[in-house]
């Protein structure tokens, strides 16, 4: 090679970095003045919303639908705000919040699980919270038989862990609960530990034979008793806005609401919503 | 061409800095990203806080130190013996073709991926131990089990090397004087073969210590301070591994702080190991 090859091929390859930058932006500055919206919240809401918005992008490809997280109080502020188009919450609006225009897109039941050969099958939300708490130890104490409650949880920063804690009234988890990081995790875990509780997203669970889904306070956990919010530990899948949605937002929203989007609930183990 | 060779030495030299700038980068990012909570809940309350409480503004990592350390001792009590006992064995005793065989076997487990030995210890081990002392089986036993066959390629694998790097001359010298093949091996091939074993062996420990996937899935990830070694436990790569995914600012960055720990862990143990004598006799 000489010196003379080698000179043209380095230029020949710092021109062709600069031309396809170029025509990257350029294809970014004619995009600009199409449609985009901005979304942030809750954690639990998001994959379902980003799920969502692929679907919704096959049929309007020209849609920029930019989803962010920061939990269900940041995406209420934010939409309160005025920061972002859509806030998606995992709790339902409080008094003062209830200024925002809300839309509900789907319900998630979250079910406490035992052991199939555990002979409990109901749990009070007293009893539920003192397991979790580290205060009831054995299950005998709630009509079980004699074995040490092995808890399980999923991991800090879950939605599905802040949202049980919540639901039930528990500030500090016991120091003591076996911590695994996926749903999946949880239910292996229950499955094979005679002596185990732990709690997962209804759908998830709802056509699993191995487990065995209790009720609490005597209300069975099913579609039925979450829709009607019967069964205490429930939430509601919420998108925010601050006036009436219109244009993309709208658009969006409404393709959630529609039977195609439902669908895509459906498929992600969330209950839709009742019309 | 004088041209070329030049350009090849500084393509290499680039490749070397390459090497030291992703090192430098990401202590540089850890630290950037994790100082500012060990600042805000001072050193001592991060290192030695026994309580880990992010939702609640509590940072304290000293329950995963003591995971960490335990579960890789409990990984050196098994590995180490085994691992060293193996290489003797291939290196000095084995007849070739059951050595052949025994070395197959090491090279597969040492490409076993450790979400793979993860996955066995959670539907193996873990309920083995259940049954036995009747608890809920995710413990430092199951940890220091797993990690213990994780780290065994490693230790064999150097301390093999290293025993068969020692002269001829030694084992045949002492043969000459009358020792016994066993009394040669411990007497005299050991202790000339006593650096290149101990930095399997260290290296097996920073195998141990950095393991994350296999550690999440066995150990139950508890955040109290281990009682016994049947107890659940969390360590410092667990801590960050089961929680990075959905953490996020203040969170976020005590999971860093949490890896400026580890790193500083690791950078002990290279230098541990740099420091250990590197001759017979010292």
């Amino acid at each position: 090679m000489s010196n003379k090859s080698i000179k043209s091929i380095l230029l020949l390859i710092i021109a062709m970095a600069v031309v396809i930058s170029g025509c990257t932006s350029h294809e970014q500055m004619s995009q600009k003045d199409k449609q985009s919206i901005l979304i942030n919240g809750s954690t639990s809401v998001q994959p379902l919303v980003e799920e969502l918005a692929a679907a919704y992008k096959e049929i309007n490809p020209y849609a920029t639908i930019d989803i962010q997280s920061g939990g269900s109080g940041v995406g209420i502020k934010s939409a309160i705000d005025g920061v972002v188009d859509i806030g998606m919450s995992s709790r339902e609006l409080k008094t003062d919040e209830k200024i925002l225009k809300e839309f509900r897109i789907a319900t998630d039941g979250i079910a406490v699980i035992l052991n199939s050969q555990n002979p409990v099958n109901d749990l009070t939300l007293e009893q539920l919270r003192k397991i979790y708490a580290g205060e009831i130890t054995n299950w005998k104490e709630v009509g079980g038989n004699d074995g040490a409650i092995t808890v399980v949880t999923r991991e800090e920063g879950s939605g599905t862990r802040g949202a049980f804690m919540e639901l039930i009234g528990l500030e500090m988890l016991s120091s003591l609960a076996i911590t695994q990081g996926s749903t999946g995790a949880v239910m292996t875990t229950v499955t094979s530990d005679a002596n185990s509780i732990g709690y997962a997203s209804y759908g998830s669970v709802k056509d699993n034979t191995d487990l065995k889904v209790i009720s609490i306070d005597g209300t069975i956990c099913n579609e039925e008793n979450i829709h009607a919010g019967k069964y205490k530990i429930s939430r509601p899948f919420l998108m925010v806005t601050k006036d009436e949605p219109t244009g993309l937002a709208k658009d969006f929203i409404d393709f959630i609401l529609s039977d195609e989007g439902q669908q895509i609930v459906e498929e992600n183990n969330y209950l839709k919503i009742k019309r | 061409m004088r041209l070329g060779e030049k350009i090849t030495v500084k393509l290499l030299l680039a490749c070397a800095g390459i090497s030291i700038l992703g090192i430098v980068l990401i202590a540089v990012f850890i630290f950037k990203e994790g100082w500012s909570i060990i600042g805000k809940t001072g050193i001592i309350d991060f290192l030695f806080g026994d309580q880990w409480a992010p939702t609640n503004g509590i940072y304290g990592i000293f329950p995963m130190i003591l995971g960490s350390i335990y579960v890789t001792i409990g990984a050196l009590i098994i590995g180490v013996p085994i691992g060293v006992g193996c290489a003797i064995y291939l290196a000095e005793i084995a007849p070739s073709r059951l050595s052949a065989i025994i070395k197959l076997g090491v090279e597969i487990l040492a490409g076993i991926p450790s979400v793979i030995y993860g996955l066995y210890g959670m539907t193996t081990i873990v309920p083995i131990i259940r049954n036995i002392f009747n608890n809920q089986g995710f413990s430092i036993l199951a940890g220091s089990i797993v990690l213990g066959i994780m780290i065994l390629p490693t230790i064999i694998n150097i301390s093999k090397d290293s025993i068969e790097a020692v002269p001829k001359e030694y084992k045949e010298g002492s043969l000459a004087l009358g020792s016994s093949h066993w009394q040669a091996i411990i007497k005299v091939i050991l202790p000339a073969a006593r650096s290149g074993i101990v930095a399997s062996i260290m290296l097996g420990m920073g195998r141990a210590v950095g393991e994350t996937m296999a550690v999440i899935m066995i150990t139950g990830n508890s955040t109290l301070i281990p009682e016994s070694i049947l107890s659940p436990v969390r360590t410092l790569t667990g801590n960050i591994g089961i929680e990075m995914g959905y953490a996020s600012g203040e969170h976020q960055k005590a999971l860093f702080a949490t890896g400026i720990v580890l790193f500083v862990f690791i950078m002990i143990l290279n230098l541990m190991a740099k420091l250990m004598p590197n001759k017979v006799g010292e």
